[in-house]
């Protein structure tokens, strides 16, 4: 398998105070790799320096002409905001058309009643479903998948991930995914990145991921387990 | 009333943006910078839109260039820079010139002032339109902006050069104190009112169309200055749409 994306050495400082140093990992074709780490730990600014919306030193590297879609963790809108999901969908240029809409919907198990709806209106787990078929629109080859953290609940979670691999692998896609999750990450993914600012453990799940490491990352076992369930 | 229409036309449509972006009172931090712009082009015996374009469009950049480059708040050297600016203004316009720049008065524009008014208003209401897909999502996204090619810190930069523009036709109208207002409240009113993006523009529009051409009507037919009765029936339509907006949310 060819690798779809390889960063080296990558530091990102933010007003003068570093968030993460010298990350380096690379991410292989239709792969998922988990992104772990307790909160503040860097794994939002790594996915937006991996689009290049913030600035860094080091190497980040996409196999050429790929297609990259973001799932953020949250959006800043209020609740009455004028904007339609069909509107939102459309925001996106002239080439979505309904039918294409009506696919995406579909792939993320949304009605298309959901269509006319306010997008601040409909409920936070919609909304991921809605943001998963924005950028399923745009028939990515690599999706980024920022996980909302406090306002989902664990079925909620649970049925956008179902729904997440079920697209995987119907269209191959490869994912980067930010999760707190841990049987997500051994139930999923063929790689995981623990970040604390430092690249803690890089490589497959079962083999990287022994206590000691998990005790390093969260701050021993109470603090994890508490945010697992945060 | 013609010049008016349209002046009013881009600077809702405008603020149907400036709302979205929480970016509200912008407008009036904004026409405080145009004061002593207009000032100095008096005193130097230049046209008073020149002097308040150059120091918008000088301010404009110089705010951008703070938001992505250093950590002071956005707020702070606003709040600061242009509070000055105001007082400078204030000191620096002729005393019988500084009424009409604070409250402005549409009726003194020259016809070639007019025209040129009525153009501008076309060029940042047809820039607008271009743009208002891309905007929105920079918006309520900039990643997914970013995700799919949208360079965000452009955008920023051409919505606030808009932003001057607008204010600075509109400064002329409403006058310095009020600009603020025109760009916000039928913005304001049209988010009570509208669920979709295409009708919130549309309101917003028909709104500050509305309130302008009324106000004009009325200031001339009693003999007011037009800017402050704009304002005051823009103030009408916004809390008859409040109340629109609680009818529907019972």
């Amino acid at each position: 398998m060819k690798n779809i994306l390889d960063v080296k050495h990558l530091h990102i400082e933010f007003n003068g105070a570093s968030i993460l140093e010298d990350i380096s990992f690379s991410v292989e074709e239709g792969s998922v790799l988990a992104v772990i780490g307790p909160n503040g730990a860097g794994k939002t600014m790594l996915l937006k320096s991996l689009i290049g919306l913030i600035p860094c030193r080091g190497e980040i590297t996409w196999r050429r002409g790929v297609r990259i879609g973001y799932v953020p963790q949250r959006m800043d809108i209020e609740t009455d905001v004028p904007l339609t999901v069909n509107e939102f969908f459309s925001l996106r240029g002239s080439e979505v058309t309904g039918d294409k809409i009506k696919k995406a919907l579909d792939s993320v198990q949304l009605n298309p009643k959901i269509l006319t709806s306010g997008l601040g209106e409909i409920s936070v787990g919609q909304r991921q479903r809605v943001l998963v078929a924005w950028a399923a629109l745009g028939e990515p080859d690599v999706l980024l998948f920022d996980e909302p953290t406090a306002d989902i609940d664990i079925t909620g979670q649970e049925s956008i991930y179902k729904m997440l691999y079920n697209l995987q692998k119907e269209k191959g896609l490869t994912m980067l995914i930010v999760s707190h999750d841990l049987n997500v990450v051994y139930k999923h993914a063929q790689s995981v990145l623990c970040l604390n600012r430092k690249n803690l453990c890089y490589g497959p799940p079962r083999t990287v991921l022994d206590s000691e490491t998990l005790q390093g990352l969260y701050g021993g076992d109470k603090a994890f387990f508490q945010h697992k369930h945060g | 009333m013609l010049v008016a229409g349209f002046v009013a036309a881009s600077a809702s449509l405008l603020g149907s943006f400036a709302i979205l972006k929480r970016m509200a009172l912008v407008g009036d931090a904004l026409s405080h910078v145009a004061l002593p712009g207009m000032a100095i082009a008096l005193l130097l015996k230049i046209n008073p839109f020149a002097g308040a374009i150059a120091f918008l469009g000088t301010a404009v950049i110089g705010v951008w260039a703070v938001e992505y480059k250093s950590s002071l708040s956005l707020e702070t050297v606003v709040g600061v820079f242009f509070t000055a600016s105001l007082a400078v203004g204030a000191l620096v316009m002729p005393e019988h010139e500084l009424i009409e720049a604070l409250f402005g008065n549409i009726t003194a524009l020259t016809p070639l002032e007019s025209v040129i008014s009525i153009a501008l208003s076309i060029f940042l209401i047809a820039l607008l339109l271009v743009i208002y897909k891309k905007l929105t999502l920079s918006m309520v996204s900039t990643e997914m902006a970013q995700s799919i090619g949208i360079r965000n810190k452009r955008l920023d930069l051409i919505f606030l050069l808009g932003f001057a523009l607008s204010v600075a036709l509109g400064i002329r109208f409403v006058g310095a104190l009020l600009m603020g207002s025109l760009v916000i409240i039928p913005a304001a009113s049209a988010k009570n009112t509208a669920r979709s993006l295409k009708s919130f523009m549309a309101q917003s529009v028909v709104f500050g169309v509305a309130a302008a051409t009324a106000g004009i009507y009325f200031s001339s037919r009693y003999a007011l200055t037009p800017g402050p009765v704009f304002i005051l029936i823009s103030v009408l339509i916004f809390i008859t749409t409040l109340f629109v907006r609680r009818m529907r949310a019972v």
